[in-house]
C-alpha cells in the first residue's frame, strides 16, 4: 500500500538549520548534514533543504551544504532556494539533490518548470507555494507570495496550482504561512482544495505541532504528505514516535526495517 | 566489484553511482559501447520519458548491451531502465526497447493520483537473489507513471490501484521500478545482492 509521507525540512540560512514562527524569528538549530542524517535514521521519508534566503539576496543555493547533506542519505532529497535556470537547477542536481523545489522564479517565468523538466524529468521539479489566507475570504482566494513570503502576487494558489500542474510540475509543496510555525495545526481547508485541484501529489507544509495535525492534513486535507521542520529539530517530536501515533491512527506509514 | 553504469542522458545519475561507491563498487560512468563490452556489470538507470531510450539505440549501445547480456554479464535496469527490458512502452510507441520480455509497459488506469510518488510495499515472490535478506513488504521508493505488468520473471509486485512488477529477474537480468539508491536500507541491500551475486 502506498504510504503517507513524512518529509523533514531543514529551513537553511549561511549554512546553517534556522527555523522561524511566520517566516521570521530565526533561531539555530544546527548543522544540516547531521540534522539530515539523524531525521533519515528517524524515518523521515523525505529531506527537504531550503536556503531560506537565497531569492533576496540574490545569491545562488549553497552547492557546498548540498554536497555535504546529499553524501549519506539514501533517501530522496529536494533542494530550493534561488534556482533561477535550468543550469542552476543542473548544478544542485550535480551537487546530489534527487529534485528542486522552485517558487519565486517559477512565478516570474512559469516556463523553468518545463525546462527543468524537460532535462531532468517531471518528478524531478516540485513547485513551491506560500499562500495567506485573508479573513472571510473564501479558500480558492489564498494570495502567493515569493521571495521568502515578502512580496505578494496577486495569484491565487488554487489556480496557481492548476498552472504548474499544467506546465509539468510533479508535486507540489504547499505552505500556509497563516499557520507556519504557529504549530496549531496545518491549513487542512487550504490543503484540500488544492489537493482537489491537481492530479499531482501535494505537501502539505507550516503548522504541524502533534501528531493529530499530521493525522487531520492526511484525512481532512487529502494530503500526499506532510512536512514539517521546526518541531524535528528541537525534540519535540521525532519521525520515528510521530509514525507510532499516525499509525495507530490508521494512516498507513513506512517504517525503516 | 567494478559496475559500469550507462549515461544516456535521462537525468541525473549521481544518486545511483553515490549508492553504488557507498556499496564499495568501483563505478565507470560511459556512453561509449566499448565500455560496455568490457563491463563487468552493467547498470542502466533512468527516470522521466520512455523516449530517452533513443540515446541507446542511435549510439550503438543497445546491441552491444544485448551483447553482454547474452554473454551472461550481470544487468540491472532501474525506472525507465527496466521498463526498457520490455517490448515498449505505449509511452513513447515509436521506441521499441530491449524485448528482454515480450509484454508491453503502459500507463495507470485512471482514477487516482498519477504518477505513483512515495513509498509503497514490496510483495515480494519466494526464490529470487534480488531480494536475498529482505523481508516480505519491505518498502521502497517510487516515481512514475507508466508501469510494467506482472510476468513469470516478476520477482516482487506492488499494488497502486492494480497491481504490477515492482521488480523482475531472469537469469542474469534484472530490473526495479522502483529507485533501490533513494530507499534507505531496502534499496541498499538490492545494490548489494546485484552487485555481489556470481553468475553459475
Amino acid at each position: 500500500m502506498l504510504t503517507r509521507r513524512i518529509i523533514a525540512c531543514l529551513d537553511v540560512r549561511a549554512g546553517r538549520v534556522v527555523k522561524g514562527v511566520q517566516f521570521v524569528d530565526l533561531a539555530d538549530a544546527g548543522d544540516p548534514a547531521e540534522l539530515a542524517a539523524r531525521h533519515a535514521a528517524a524515518g523521515a521519508d523525505e529531506i527537504v533543504l531550503l536556503d531560506i534566503t537565497a531569492t533576496h539576496e540574490n545569491r545562488g543555493t549553497l552547492l557546498d551544504t548540498v554536497r555535504r547533506t546529499a553524501q549519506r542519505l539514501f533517501v530522496p532529497f529536494t533542494v530550493g532556494g534561488g534556482i533561477r535556470t535550468d543550469d542552476e537547477a543542473a548544478a544542485v542536481f550535480d551537487a546530489g539533490a534527487d529534485k528542486v523545489s522552485t517558487n519565486s522564479a517559477a512565478l516570474a517565468r512559469p516556463e523553468l518548470i518545463g525546462e527543468i523538466g524537460a532535462t531532468f524529468g517531471a518528478q524531478a521539479v516540485i513547485v513551491a507555494i506560500d499562500a495567506r489566507r485573508t479573513s472571510g475570504a473564501p479558500v480558492e482566494q489564498a494570495e502567493v507570495f515569493v521571495a521568502g513570503g515578502r512580496k505578494p502576487t496577486g495569484r491565487h494558489a488554487v489556480e496557481w496550482a492548476r498552472e504548474a500542474e499544467a506546465r509539468g510540475a510533479g508535486e507540489i509543496l504547499l505552505t500556509s504561512m497563516d499557520s507556519d510555525g504557529t504549530r496549531a495545526g496545518f491549513d487542512c481547508e487550504l490543503t484540500a482544495a488544492v489537493s482537489q485541484a491537481v492530479q499531482i501529489p501535494v505537501i502539505a507544509s507550516g503548522g504541524a505541532g502533534n501528531a493529530h495535525h499530521f493525522t487531520q492534513v492526511f484525512r481532512e486535507g487529502c494530503a500526499d504528505a506532510a512536512l514539517a521542520a521546526g518541531i524535528f529539530h528541537f525534540g519535540i517530536a521525532n519521525v520515528r514516535t510521530l509514525k507510532e501515533q499516525l499509525s495507530r491512527d490508521g494512516i498507513p506509514v513506512r517504517f525503516p526495517c | 566489484m567494478r559496475a559500469t553504469v550507462i549515461d544516456y542522458k535521462a537525468g541525473n545519475l549521481t544518486s545511483v553511482v553515490k549508492a553504488l561507491r557507498h556499496l564499495g563498487a568501483e563505478v565507470t560512468v560511459t556512453e561509449s559501447p566499448a565500455d560496455v563490452t568490457a563491463a563487468e556489470r552493467i547498470v542502466l538507470p533512468g527516470v522521466g520519458h520512455f523516449s530517452a531510450t533513443q540515446f541507446l539505440g542511435q549510439h550503438g549501445l543497445q546491441s552491444e548491451i544485448s551483447i553482454q547480456i547474452v554473454r551472461g554479464v550481470p544487468f540491472l535496469g532501474i525506472c525507465v531502465g527496466m521498463q526498457w527490458l520490455f517490448a515498449g512502452s505505449t509511452e513513447a510507441p515509436c521506441c521499441p526497447g530491449l524485448a528482454a520480455f515480450p509484454e508491453t509497459c503502459d500507463r495507470f488506469t485512471p482514477g487516482k493520483k498519477i504518477p505513483h510518488v512515495g513509498w509503497n510495499s514490496l510483495d515480494l515472490r519466494p526464490g529470487f537473489r534480488l531480494f536475498a535478506g529482505i523481508p516480505d513488504g519491505a518498502f521502497a521508493y517510487f516515481t512514475h507513471s507508466y508501469r510494467a505488468p506482472a510476468i513469470n520473471a516478476t520477482a516482487a509486485v506492488t499494488e497502486y490501484g492494480e497491481l504490477f512488477s515492482a521488480a523482475i529477474e531472469r537469469e542474469n537480468v534484472m530490473g526495479v521500478q522502483f529507485h533501490p539508491e533513494k530507499s534507505g536500507e531496502t534499496g541498499l541491500r538490492v545494490l548489494r545482492n546485484f552487485l555481489e551475486w556470481q553468475p553459475c
